[in-house]
């Protein structure tokens, strides 16, 4: 029902607005969705990582092979048998409201991750029992036990460091937060933008070609795609299933890289009744069921092969995926044997998976497969935080989720598998796990924690309580006017470099 | 008429607190931890019992409604847990954008509806007619969000005329508040348009046939004035009531379109909310709609003694 007069108001509208100021440098990136407060600290999501990288520089960054590189520290070294990080700074850095970045406001963020309520942060360098200032350039972390993933927390939000003199006057620093970074936080309109713009003293600021950035959150994937085809955005995240498009698209480019999160299947095999399942109680029965899924057919179909598949919690190309163990081959007759040794030849399973197109997709596809062997697979299909809790309360037989990921491997798997661990949904405990895990936290150098991580894969490849499927590849689509883009493994967007022509 | 509008003003407070309590109790039947739905992916334990301990998730149900009513009678409608803002300013903040585009749609399902169903009353039995049920029809079966993607393809893909989606303020600049309003407006109104366009046809065929019609039309008066002045006038009445009534329901049922074109108003405020267990959040905007809802139909009420005076008495 487009009348003539609705056609005619919108040209007239339509021209009006291209005839209006084009903002020169400003980049628009469409989230996937509203960030949660900004506080580093406490925030808990994801999406307010990427507004953060704007904003807020970090300790450490890394680098497109997930190595630990400087940015406000210039220099680091273990010391006192790793029981010690002596971290240098760099000099010259001002935070947004002038105040000097050293080795006091090292301090001063790292005791605030560690003793703010609610604090998300604690966790992660919970490792670290005192910072010493040596010198203003020169900061001390004194840990408790050896800690390798250290650096690589220290380049995510624990790293982040905020404007000391700022967060103790500010009642609310989460809405205005001041740091380091390129660019200084102008405005927040909740679920409508978040905009920032160029910090004019930044340490780095001969990178930084852009003016504004504004962060639009738009939940659904082909509402953003729309919105870069028609210029309302110039960098987007897409979907696989959008790739196509992309592609066909000559005003718009498309990134890809490799993510750093996986997702699989968690099996319940000790938390409460419902784990007393054949798959909860014998290693064969979920062995059957990984050798009835091709992890390739499922990346084909539901993803247009964009993702990689994987049978580890960091994906094949990792440095740290152990190559001895690669993805089994799909064998419904080895599944069937499996399933008659155990005296389950026909075992039901429910699957609980989140009302989300894709994921659902994603079960079909697994309950299709697995029929062939026997298995009778009944998807439950629930909203996301009713699964979370009924996961963790130990409601499920199998569940469907995935993990954004970490950069260092630890990350992915130890407070996933471990003994008590909170988030270990399906309670799967094996104290040999336990303890090579907690050896390959204390090891500096790679080959050394390749060799404890090589025995953990061995025992959770063969004990089976996640069942990894794939690792999601972040999947970029920009203006073409845009250049400079890398995307990073991790999935924030660093400013770095872009420009708008 | 002052004893009608006290005696309705007086049910405005019992019905507030009907709403509100059955709220808070529907929204205890939900599935789902708000502290663990809020603690984030690592849902650290100590994380999880801050948040249980500070937004009282673990008090008993009677208690939590006390302290909720208490900050409502002082107007503090509570925080947003996941934003940490507190509700009144968010409501405050989304009401002139739903409010705005609600006004649009109804205005647009208004210059829509009402000429064609007057023009499908007078031409009855007609191939206007039909082509105007149809179109009513047509309008009222299309999904929401499937006629929205189709708009933003079209305008804002292939014709490059209008932004795909978001919301600029009006004070910022009308025209590309206009600009980003049209295509959802027009999505909820062309809905709305069709159940007009049927009550005033039905409503017009009714007075149409009326005695004081043939009446006029016997003493010669022209067919025009006879349909505009003479009929319009009452077969409004229902059509008032309608508007008024779509209208609160847009202030709280845009959901699906203000998803699709992401206009920032209380349709994504209380869907986020509700995904995200923000309680305090789903509680202040229900409680807002509840009250807007109830002043509508107050309102609705008044304009329809004003149209007819036989009311009045």
């Amino acid at each position: 029902m487009i009348n003539r007069e609705t056609l005619i108001v919108a040209a007239l509208l339509g021209s009006a607005l291209i005839a209006g100021p084009s903002a020169a440098q400003t980049l628009r990136i469409g989230l996937a969705e509203d960030p949660d407060i900004l506080d580093p600290t406490l925030s808990r999501t994801f999406v307010s990582g990427v507004v953060r990288t704007a904003l807020c520089d970090r300790l450490f960054d890394i680098g497109l092979e997930l190595e630990i590189v400087p940015q406000l520290a210039t220099e680091w070294k273990w010391t006192d048998n790793q029981m010690g990080l002596v971290i240098k700074l760099r000099r010259g850095v001002k935070f947004h409201d002038g105040e000097p970045f050293d080795a006091a406001a090292v301090k001063y963020n790292i005791e605030r991750h560690l003793t703010t309520p609610g604090s998300t942060r604690k966790r992660d360098i919970s490792a670290i029992t005192s910072v010493e200032v040596i010198d203003d350039d020169t900061a001390k972390l004194v840990l408790s036990a050896p800690f390798a993933p250290l650096l690589s927390k220290l380049a995510g939000p624990a790293g982040t460091m905020i404007s000391p003199k700022a967060a103790r006057e500010g009642e609310n620093f989460g809405s205005h937060p001041i740091c380091a970074g390129p660019f200084t936080f102008v405005e927040r309109v909740a679920q409508d933008r978040i905009v920032v713009e160029r910090f004019a003293d930044y340490w780095d600021k001969d990178k930084i070609k852009l003016d504004r950035i504004v962060y639009l959150p738009i939940p659904d994937t082909t509402v953003r795609l729309a919105n870069l085809q028609s210029g309302g955005l110039d960098l987007v995240a897409v979907a696989a299933t959008d790739l196509e498009t992309v592609r066909k698209d000559p005003r718009v480019r498309l990134a890809v890289v490799n993510g750093i999160g996986y997702s699989g299947i968690t099996i319940n095999v000790a938390n409460g009744e419902r784990a007393k399942s054949p798959l909860g109680q014998d290693a064969r029965v979920r062995q059957a069921l990984e050798l009835s899924i091709d992890r390739e057919a499922l990346n084909q179909v539901v993803f247009n092969g964009e993702n990689q598949p994987g049978n580890q919690w960091i994906a094949p190309t990792n440095p740290y995926y152990i190559r001895e163990l690669p993805i089994p081959e799909r064998d419904v007759a080895k599944a069937k044997a499996l399933l008659a040794a155990a005296g389950a030849p026909n075992p039901v399973v429910a699957l609980t998976a989140t009302n989300n197109p894709v994921v659902l997709q994603t079960a079909q596809i697994i309950q299709a497969m697995a029929k062939e062997s026997g298995f009778d697979i009944r998807i439950k299909a629930m909203e996301f935080a009713s699964a979370l809790q009924l996961a963790a309360k130990g409601d499920f037989e199998t569940f469907l989720l995935g993990w954004t990921g970490s950069v260092d491997p630890d990350g992915n798997i130890y407070n996933l598998v471990t003994c008590n661990s909170p988030f270990n949904d399906g309670h799967y405990c094996n104290p040999e796990v336990d303890r090579e895990l907690e050896a390959a936290r204390t090891l500096d150098t790679r080959a050394d924690r390749l060799a404890h991580y090589r025995k953990v894969a061995e025992h959770i490849l063969q004990d089976l309580p996640l069942i990894y499927l794939y690792h999601a590849k972040w999947l970029y689509a920009y203006t073409a006017r845009l250049s400079g883009f890398t995307p990073y493994p991790d999935g924030l967007i660093r400013p770095q470099g872009l420009r708008l022509e | 008429m002052t004893t009608f509008l006290l005696r309705r003003l007086a049910l405005v407070l019992p019905t507030l607190f009907f709403v509100s309590v059955l709220v808070f109790g529907l929204q205890q039947l939900l599935p789902g931890d708000a502290a663990l739905a809020l603690a984030g992916e690592e849902r650290d334990p100590a994380v999880v019992a801050f948040l249980r301990q500070k937004y009282h998730l673990e008090d008993p149900l009677l208690v939590r409604y006390g302290l909720w009513l208490k900050g409502v009678l002082s107007g503090d409608l509570g925080e947003s847990i996941r934003i940490k803002r507190p509700v009144r300013d968010l409501v405050l903040e989304k009401l002139p954008v739903t409010a705005e585009l609600a006004a649009l749609a109804v205005v647009i399902a208004l210059s829509i509806g009402l000429p064609m169903g007057i023009l499908a009353a007078v031409k009855n039995n007609s191939a206007v007619d039909y082509a105007a049920t149809m179109t009513a029809l047509w309008g009222r079966s299309i999904p929401n969000f499937w006629l929205g993607i189709l708009l933003i393809l079209l305008f804002s893909v292939q014709l490059g005329l209008l932004p795909a989606s978001g919301f600029v303020s009006p004070s910022e600049s009308l025209s590309r508040n206009l600009a980003t309003l049209i295509m959802p407006a027009f999505v909820l109104g062309n809905a709305i348009a069709a159940v007009m366009m049927r009550h005033t046809r039905s409503a017009m065929l009714e007075v149409l046939s009326a005695d004081y019609v043939r009446t006029a039309r016997a003493k010669g008066v022209s067919e025009v004035r006879v349909v505009l002045h003479h009929a319009l006038r009452n077969a409004l009445l229902p059509v008032i009531t309608l508007g008024a009534l779509e209208f609160g329901e847009l202030l709280s049922g845009a959901v699906l379109t203000e998803q699709v074109f992401t206009i920032p108003g209380f349709g994504k405020l209380i869907v986020d909310a509700v995904f995200n267990r923000d309680y305090a959040v789903v509680q202040g905007v229900v409680l807002c709609t509840a009250l807007a809802f109830i002043l509508l139909n107050l309102l609705a009420d008044l304009a329809y003694m004003l149209v007819n005076p036989r009311l009045q008495g």
